[in-house]
């Protein structure tokens, strides 16, 4: 960690010193996660990379007053979510965010029926236990679209949380610093949002017969 | 197999495997976990399928920023430096 603080104090130089070379890094780094994450928030890649875009000006506008309370990149990120969600207001197309709670609610991550009630000779074993996937089916392009496609349909929470920890490599106290999420909450997300994306490639693979 | 009290249940499993794999789960949770891990190939299969489905969206082809794009952030960096 210390080697990274290091690294983070010798990019800030770098940047606000006029380092064409540093700022060209860390955008070649950060830009691809940057537009997985504005895709959640506008519908169109041309729209997800205008959001890129204009992150990295607000980047620019705030770099010689960023504090280092939070990491660099998780400051970028948080300038990313901030205006997406200015620019979805605009954007009728976009998904809404809700203010509520967000892990609010019955949302279970697998269906109950899946196993014994409380008041059979099993309670809490599987009744309908998940049998062997294929050998490397997942990795089929059929799969990835499967995958890619629940994680689109996700709600708007767990597919922010899912997109920062699986798919872009954050860590957990990146993702509930970008996304102002409590670690039980991000938890609570990324468990449900998993459990989908693992579901729907069951039904997925149980429809194709035995293997 | 009957159910005596400490043992996990496979429906109770399935509700703690994201604190397993975070490593947030307390050890006692954990070893009875482990436990019940070892003895039940269902719940190993959806271990291990959501191990697989981990991987997978950690696979998924990505995108980034055009090179024209690119090419205007270089240029407001300089404009930036300059101001």
């Amino acid at each position: 960690v210390e080697g990274l603080a290091q690294s983070q104090v010798e990019l800030l130089e770098a940047l606000r010193a006029g380092d064409e070379a540093a700022f060209a890094r860390i955008v070649d780094e950060l830009s691809p996660g940057l537009m997985r994450l504005a895709r959640v928030y506008v519908s169109t890649d041309g729209a997800a990379e205008e959001v890129v875009q204009e992150t990295w000006i607000g980047v620019l506008n705030g770099l010689d007053r960023f504090e280092g309370r939070s990491t660099l990149k998780t400051w970028i990120f948080r300038i990313l979510v901030n205006v997406a969600k200015t620019r979805g207001v605009r954007d009728t197309r976009s998904v809404p965010f809700s203010s509520l709670d967000v892990t609010a609610g019955e949302d279970r991550a697998l269906d109950p029926d899946r196993f014994f009630g409380d008041h059979t000779r099993s309670p809490g074993q599987w009744a309908i236990a998940p049998a062997p996937w294929p050998e490397d089916a997942v990795w089929e392009a059929d799969a990835m679209r499967l995958v890619r496609d629940t994680v689109d349909g996700l709600p708007p929470a767990q597919r922010e949380v899912i997109t920062l920890r699986d798919m872009v490599g954050c860590s957990a106290a990146e993702t509930c610093s970008a996304l102002n999420l409590t670690e039980a909450n991000q938890r609570v997300l990324l468990h449900r949002a998993r459990a989908k994306v693992r579901a729907a490639l069951e039904r997925a693979f149980d429809d194709r017969g035995p293997a | 197999m009957p159910h005596t009290g400490d043992e996990m249940t496979c429906r109770e499993l399935v509700g703690l495997i994201t604190d397993y794999v975070e490593g947030t789960l307390p050890a006692a949770d954990r070893r009875r976990f482990d436990q019940h891990l070892e003895m039940c190939e269902y719940c190993a299969n959806y271990v291990e399928q959501m191990r697989a489905t981990i991987m997978a969206l950690g696979e998924l082809p990505e995108e980034t920023i055009s090179a024209r794009v690119r090419d205007e952030l270089l240029d407001a960096f300089r404009g930036w430096k300059s101001s």
